[in-house]
């Protein structure tokens, strides 16, 4: 069924870019609240960037960087790896998108976390990483996990930079958001209607989930 | 032997220290904002001082004339800070464990004995009194097999009764592992009981220095 095809789809795809966008994301949120550094206000602005810019925008430098003419696109083409009107343009799409709320709301998680925590374990004998790993991670995780689902909410419900570099491919990167916008643009308003249903309510039980989460702050 | 010798400067106040610890116990004592914390916290290296020296008996931990600034895990330092900052996610015996170095650290039974906390093992932080979280933190610190103890008004939140309690674990401490303690306190009584050397402090400055009778009167 078309529907159920395109919602475990873009499920897929906004758990992939969720994925692909924790490791880095966790990190600049980390960095950023702990560390002052050279440039720092710039690699902020850089991250918060998509959330003002039009999503048509980001789409079209991701367009820009990814297309085989593009500096990264380039590269990958050289490795066989085709990005654009495929599903990995999808999945980056999302992260890309995503990806200033997650750091945003796990950073917001490490200010919180009160640093002598993290100083005694460096005088208990721990190295960065294992400080970071036992005892900022864990504290800051309910945080970290709130910034996750609503960067995974993000994603399901992204649009704009998508249609610009994944188009709109039957089967191939038609996600719920672009099926609603195609589908009422050809009069196919019930079709549309039943996605824009199961669009609500994974974006809702997405969203209770990131909430409920929030209030669970560590003590 | 604790010598401190540094000066550093933390916004608009500074701290000018010149001292040698010869005892087994040296009482911090000034009044609030004297700086005495930040004495502890560069002796931990959590702070790093603008010049001058900070060595234990065997240990160089700081010297900016030979560039040397040993990082807080490599100073074998056991800090146990005022509001003891137990790791909250973990449980009492979580929290000991976590700095324990087998070979270096001291048997966990014989720690948990001594501070009377092996009931505790399996409570979580915030199940604990303030006396029980005192000798927890104290457990966690002492089991990371410090050369030197460091403790920050380790009896400022807990009332007369509980002190008089706790009092006895410091003194156990101090006589039974041989670890030097260094602590801050602001209780003349208290630092006359656990002290055998205070340093007065205030203003970012040794006032005097020696036995707790002289230097308090």
């Amino acid at each position: 069924m078309d529907a159920w095809h395109i919602t475990w789809f873009t499920i897929v795809s906004a758990t992939a870019a969720t994925a692909l966008m924790l490791p880095p994301g966790v990190a600049i949120a980390w960095i950023l609240a702990r560390y002052r550094f050279p440039g720092r206000s710039i690699v902020e602005t850089i991250v918060s960037l998509p959330l003002v810019l039009p999503p048509v925008a980001t789409g079209l430098i991701l367009l820009l960087l990814l297309s085989r003419r593009g500096i990264i696109g380039r590269f990958l083409e050289s490795l066989g790896i085709d990005v654009v009107f495929t599903w990995k343009a999808v999945v980056i799409a999302m992260a890309t998108m995503g990806m200033p709320l997650l750091v945003r709301t796990a950073r917001a998680g490490f200010e919180q976390v009160d640093q002598r925590y993290e100083h005694v374990a460096a005088t208990l004998g721990a190295r960065p990483a294992r400080i970071f790993f036992t005892i900022s991670l864990p504290l800051a995780a309910p945080s970290v996990i709130a910034g996750a689902v609503l960067a995974f909410a993000r994603a399901l419900g992204e649009f704009g930079a998508t249609i610009m570099i994944a188009g709109s491919i039957p089967g191939v990167t038609r996600t719920l958001a672009v099926a609603i916008y195609s589908y009422t643009e050809t009069g196919r308003d019930s079709s549309a209607f039943v996605l824009l249903g199961i669009s609500a309510a994974i974006a809702f039980g997405a969203l209770w989930i990131a909430n409920k989460l929030s209030e669970r702050r560590p003590a | 032997m604790i010598a401190l010798d540094f000066e550093l400067i933390q916004g608009s106040f500074t701290l000018d220290i010149h001292v040698r610890l010869e005892g087994r116990a040296a009482a911090i004592f000034g009044p609030s904002g004297a700086g005495k914390t930040t004495i502890l916290d560069a002796i931990a290296g959590l702070r790093t001082p603008r010049c001058g020296s900070i060595q234990t008996h065997d240990h160089v931990l700081y010297s900016s004339s030979d560039g040397i600034n040993l990082p807080p895990r490599d100073r074998h330092v056991g800090y146990v800070p005022q509001d003891v900052a137990l790791f909250p996610h973990m449980n009492v015996q979580r929290n000991l464990l976590y700095g324990r170095h087998p070979g270096t650290s001291p048997e966990p039974s014989r720690v948990t004995a001594m501070l009377e906390i092996d009931a505790l093992l399996t409570r979580r932080v915030s199940q604990l009194s303030g006396g029980e979280r005192q000798r927890v933190a104290l457990g966690r610190a002492l089991m990371s097999g410090p050369s030197l103890l460091l403790l920050d008004e380790p009896l400022a939140a807990v009332d007369v009764p509980l002190r008089r309690r706790i009092l006895p674990y410091l003194e156990r401490v101090r006589d039974e592992l041989g670890v030097p303690i260094v602590y801050v306190s602001h209780d003349r009584e208290e630092v006359q009981q656990l002290a055998d050397e205070v340093i007065l402090i205030d203003n970012g400055r040794v006032m005097a220095s020696g036995e707790p009778a002289v230097v308090l009167g």
